[in-house]
C-alpha cells in the first residue's frame, strides 16, 4: 500500500463514531442497572437490619418447625434437613411421574392420529379438555374428589393382602431385604453390563449375517437367568413385605401418601396432555413420502411406526418434551396446595415460622434453577447430537 | 353389496379426472372407521362403552347434584368481595368490553372488504351462524352462570353487553378507513375508560377477587409486561455483549424458576427491596411479581419473531440508508410483532392458566373462592369440590379454548410459518 492513496480518513465526531457509541451504550446501561441493583440491595439491608432479621445464612441450622409425615423431619430438625427432605420428595413426583407421562403422552399423540375414529375423538377430548384447564385445579380435584372420599384410616379399605387404601396413604406390597441384598445387588449390576454386551453381540451378529438380531429377547433373557440363578443359590436374597396397619401406624411394603398421589395423577395427566400435542404435531411433520413408502415396502402399522416415523418424529419432539419435563418438575410447587411437602412447601412452612423469607426464596429458586440450567444444558447437547448433518 | 358409489358414465368429475368423493354409508363407515380390524373392534368397544358410562356419570352429575353452593357464592366467584354497592362497575366494564371487541370485529371485517376489493379476490362476510359455531362455548358459559344467578340484574347486563357488542359492530364497519388507521386510539382510549370505571371512586383493586381477579392479572400482568419483555428480548438480539449478558441472564434466571417462587417473592420480599413505609397492597405486590415473570417469557415470544424476520429485510433498510433505530422501528419490528400475535395469545392463556396460583399467597381468585364456599358452615365437608371445582374449570376451558383456537385461525390466516 502506498502512502499517496491513502488519504487521511476523517473520523466522525465521537458521538457519532460507532465504536465509540457501542463502548458507552454499554457502560451507561451497566452502570443503570448496577444502580438499581444496589438501591433494591440498600434497601433489602437496611429494612431487615431495622426489623432485626439476620442476613446471613445461619438459620439453616435453626429448627424448621414443622414436622414432616412419611420422614423423621420434626419440629425440632434443622432447617437445611427439611429442605433436602423436601428436594427427596420433589424428585420422588419426578421420577416416577415423567416416565408415566412419557408413556401416555405418546399413546395418546398417536391416538389422535388414529384411523378409528373413536379412538382420535376421545384422544381429542382428553387433550382439549386437559390442556385447558389451569394445573393447579387439576391437582385440587384430583385430591378433593378422588383421594380425599377414599376410606378413612381407621376404617381402611383392604385388597386381600395386597394393597391397604385410605385417604392418608395408599400402600402396597413391597420387597423387603434379606440376608446376602448386597451381594445379590452387585451381581445384577454385573449382570446388567454383561446384558448390554449381549445386546451388542446380537447386533453385530444382525449386521454380519443378516439372520434377525431378537437383541431385547435374548438380553432380557439374559438378565432373567442371572437373577434366577442369583436368587437360589443365595437362598432368597429379598422376600415379599406385606404392609400392615396397626392403629394409624403403617409399616412394610411401598407407599405413598395421598397428596402425593393427587399430585402424581394431576400432573400426569395435565403434562401428558401437552406431551401427545407434541408428539402428534412432530408425527405430522414426518413428510408423508415416508409413511407411503414404508407402506410400499409391506411393513405392518406398527413397524410402520415403530421404524419409519417415530424415530423420524423424535428429533423433532425431544427438545420441547424435555421442555414440558421441566415444566413438569416446576409444577411439582404446587404441592402446597395440597400439603405434600415437597420444597417448596417446606420452604413456605419455614418462612412462616419466622425464618428469614429473603434467604429462603433465594435457596428455593436457586435449587430450581440448579436443576432447570442442568436440563437445558443436556437438551442442548442432545439438540447437537441429533440435529441432521445437512447435505453440502 | 359395493360399498363405493358407482361413477356414472359422463360424470364430469370422473371425466375432468379429479378426485372423486366417495361418499359411504352409515354401515360402511362404521365399518372403515371403528371395525376395520379385530383389535380396531376392541378398541372401538372398550372405548365404546367407556363413553357411555362416562356420558352417564356426567348426566347424573348434572341432574341430581345440588348446585346450591354455586347459587350462593355466584358473586363471590364472579367479583370476590368487590363492594356489593359499586356492582354497577363491573358492569359498565363489561359492556365497554363489549363495544370494544365489537368495534374491532368490524374495523377487521371493513378492512378485509377494503383489500378484497383492491385486489378483485373474492370477499365472504362471515354469517352469524359461523360466529356461533367459534365461541359457542363462551355462550355456555354466560347461560351456565345466568342459570345460576337469583335476580335479573345478571340478565339485564348480558342483554346490554350483547346489545352492546352487537350495535358496535356495523359502526366499526362504516367507520370511514382514515379513522380505522388510527383505530389504535380508539383501542387505548376505551380501555382507558374500562381502568377508570373499575379503579376510579376509591375502589382500588387490593380487593379485587373471582374471576374479575384472574382476568385483571392477566391482563394487566401481560400489558405492563410486554414493554420490559420487548427490551429484553432487543437486548438479547442485540451486538453488545453487556446488553446480551444481562437480557440472557434475567430470561434464563426467571424460566428456570417456578412462578410460586416468585409469588412467594411478591408476597414475603418486595416489601424489603422498597424504601421503608412504602408498603403495596397485596394485588399491587402479586403484579409486579407476574409482570417480572412474564416478561421474561414474552421476551422469548418476541425473539422467536425477531427472528421470523428475513435478514433481507435489515439489510435492504440498512441499503436505504435507514438509521439503525429507524430500520428496527420502521422495518424489523413491524413485521415481528405481527408474526408474534399467535404465540402471544398462548402466552395469554397460559398466564391466565397461572393466576390461580395466587391462592397460594391467601388470594381469592376464583379457584380461591370455590375453595372459600366449601369452608363454610352450610358447606363444609361435604364433598362439594366435586360441584364447585368443574364450574371453575369451565370458566378457564372456555376462555382457554376459544383463544386458543382464535390463535390457530390468526396463525392460519398471517401464514405465520408459511411465508
Amino acid at each position: 500500500m502506498s502512502t499517496a492513496t491513502t488519504k487521511k480518513v476523517e473520523r466522525p465526531p465521537f458521538w457519532r463514531d460507532l465504536r465509540v457509541l457501542r463502548v458507552l451504550i454499554q457502560v451507561f446501561s451497566v452502570a443503570v442497572i448496577g444502580v438499581i441493583l444496589y438501591v433494591l440491595w440498600f434497601n433489602l439491608t437496611t429494612n431487615m437490619r431495622a426489623l432485626g432479621i439476620n442476613t446471613n445464612f445461619d438459620f439453616l441450622t435453626q429448627p424448621v418447625g414443622v414436622s414432616v409425615t412419611g420422614s423423621d423431619i420434626s419440629a425440632g430438625s434443622a432447617v437445611w434437613r427439611a429442605l433436602i427432605v423436601g428436594v427427596k420428595n420433589t424428585f420422588a413426583l419426578a421420577v416416577v411421574g415423567i416416565p408415566l407421562l412419557t408413556i401416555i403422552g405418546v399413546l395418546v399423540g398417536v391416538a389422535r392420529l388414529s384411523s378409528n375414529w373413536l379412538v382420535s375423538k376421545a384422544a381429542t377430548i382428553y387433550v382439549e379438555t386437559l390442556r385447558n384447564i389451569p394445573p393447579l385445579l387439576v391437582i385440587l380435584f384430583a385430591f378433593f374428589v378422588g383421594v380425599l372420599p377414599l376410606p378413612d384410616i381407621l376404617e381402611p379399605a383392604q385388597i386381600f393382602d395386597f394393597a391397604i387404601i385410605t385417604n392418608r396413604f395408599i400402600a402396597v406390597t413391597g420387597f423387603s431385604a434379606a440376608e446376602g441384598f448386597g451381594t445379590f445387588g452387585w451381581i445384577m449390576l454385573v449382570a446388567l453390563v454383561a446384558a448390554i454386551f449381549v445386546w451388542r453381540w446380537r447386533t453385530r451378529v444382525f449386521v454380519q449375517t443378516g439372520e434377525p438380531h431378537h437383541r431385547v429377547l435374548w438380553s432380557t433373557g439374559f438378565l432373567l437367568l442371572v437373577a434366577v440363578i442369583a436368587y437360589i443359590t443365595l437362598q432368597g436374597p429379598f422376600g415379599l413385605s406385606k404392609p400392615v396397619l396397626e392403629g394409624r401406624a403403617l409399616s412394610g411394603g411401598f407407599s405413598g401418601l395421598g397428596g402425593y398421589f393427587a399430585m402424581l395423577i394431576a400432573l400426569v395427566l395435565y403434562t401428558a396432555s401437552h406431551v401427545a400435542e407434541i408428539v402428534r404435531g412432530s408425527i405430522l411433520a414426518v413428510p408423508r413420502g415416508q409413511s407411503e413408502a414404508a407402506n410400499a415396502l409391506a411393513l405392518s402399522g406398527f413397524q410402520r411406526l415403530r421404524f419409519v416415523v417415530l424415530p423420524q418424529s423424535m428429533r423433532i419432539a425431544i427438545p420441547p418434551t424435555i421442555n414440558q419435563y421441566l415444566n413438569f418438575v416446576k409444577n411439582t410447587s404446587l404441592g402446597i396446595a395440597v400439603g405434600y411437602s415437597e420444597v417448596t412447601l417446606i420452604a413456605f412452612q419455614a418462612v412462616g415460622n419466622g425464618r428469614p423469607a429473603p434467604q429462603m426464596v433465594l435457596l428455593l429458586m436457586a435449587a430450581y434453577l440448579l436443576f432447570s440450567l442442568t436440563i437445558s444444558f443436556v437438551v442442548n447437547v442432545l439438540n447437537r447430537r441429533l440435529q441432521l448433518v445437512g447435505r453440502t | 353389496m359395493s360399498d363405493r358409489k358407482v361413477i356414472e358414465v359422463g360424470d364430469d368429475s370422473a371425466a375432468a379426472g379429479r378426485p372423486v368423493e366417495v361418499r359411504l354409508g352409515a354401515w360402511a363407515w362404521a365399518k372403515k372407521n371403528l371395525f376395520s380390524t379385530w383389535y380396531d373392534a376392541l378398541l372401538t368397544l372398550t372405548l365404546g362403552s367407556l363413553f357411555v358410562a362416562f356420558g352417564w356419570t356426567l348426566i347424573r352429575f348434572l341432574f341430581t347434584s345440588d348446585f346450591e353452593i354455586l347459587r350462593v357464592n355466584l358473586a363471590l366467584l364472579m367479583l370476590g368481595e368487590f363492594p356489593r354497592d359499586q356492582l354497577w362497575r363491573p358492569a359498565v366494564a363489561l359492556i365497554l368490553i363489549a363495544v370494544l371487541l365489537g368495534l374491532m370485529a368490524g374495523m377487521g371485517s371493513a378492512s378485509a372488504r377494503d383489500t378484497a376489493e383492491q385486489t378483485g379476490l373474492p370477499y365472504q362476510r362471515s354469517r352469524p351462524l359461523a360466529v356461533l359455531r367459534r365461541f359457542w362455548p363462551v355462550l355456555v358459559f354466560v347461560l351456565v352462570v345466568l342459570i345460576l344467578t337469583e335476580t335479573v340484574a345478571p340478565w339485564l347486563v348480558a342483554v346490554s353487553v350483547f346489545v352492546a357488542g352487537v350495535g358496535s359492530f356495523p359502526l366499526g364497519r362504516a367507520l370511514p378507513g382514515g379513522v380505522r388507521k388510527r383505530g389504535w386510539l380508539i383501542l387505548i382510549v376505551i380501555i382507558a375508560a374500562i381502568f377508570l370505571v373499575l379503579v376510579g371512586g376509591g375502589v382500588g383493586w387490593d380487593g379485587w377477587g373471582g374471576l374479575h381477579l384472574n382476568l385483571f392479572l392477566t391482563v394487566a400482568g401481560l400489558l405492563l409486561a410486554f414493554p420490559l419483555g420487548l427490551m429484553l428480548a432487543l437486548g438479547r438480539r442485540s451486538t453488545l455483549p453487556a446488553l446480551r449478558a444481562m437480557s440472557v441472564t434475567y430470561i434464563e434466571f426467571i424460566r428456570g424458576v417456578p412462578l410460586i417462587t416468585l409469588l412467594l417473592l411478591g408476597q414475603f420480599v418486595i416489601g424489603f427491596f422498597l424504601p421503608a413505609g412504602f408498603r403495596p397492597g397485596n394485588v399491587t405486590r402479586i403484579l409486579i411479581a407476574i409482570t417480572l415473570f412474564e416478561a421474561a417469557y414474552i421476551a422469548e415470544v418476541v425473539r422467536g419473531g425477531l427472528q421470523s424476520v428475513p435478514s433481507g429485510q435489515v439489510e435492504a433498510s440498512q441499503a436505504l440508508g435507514l438509521a439503525p433505530w429507524k430500520t428496527m422501528r420502521r422495518i424489523v419490528l413491524p413485521q415481528a410483532l405481527r408474526n408474534t400475535i399467535p404465540a402471544m395469545v398462548g402466552q395469554f392463556i397460559s398466564l391466565f392458566k397461572d393466576t390461580t396460583l395466587v391462592i397460594v399467597v391467601n388470594m381469592i381468585d376464583i379457584l380461591g373462592a370455590s375453595q372459600a364456599a366449601n369452608a363454610q358452615g352450610s358447606f363444609l365437608a361435604q364433598g362439594l369440590h366435586r360441584v364447585t371445582l368443574p364450574f371453575v374449570a369451565l370458566a378457564f376451558w372456555v376462555g382457554s379454548y376459544v383463544m386458543s383456537r382464535e390463535a390457530r385461525r390468526l396463525e392460519h390466516k398471517l401464514g405465520v410459518g408459511v411465508r
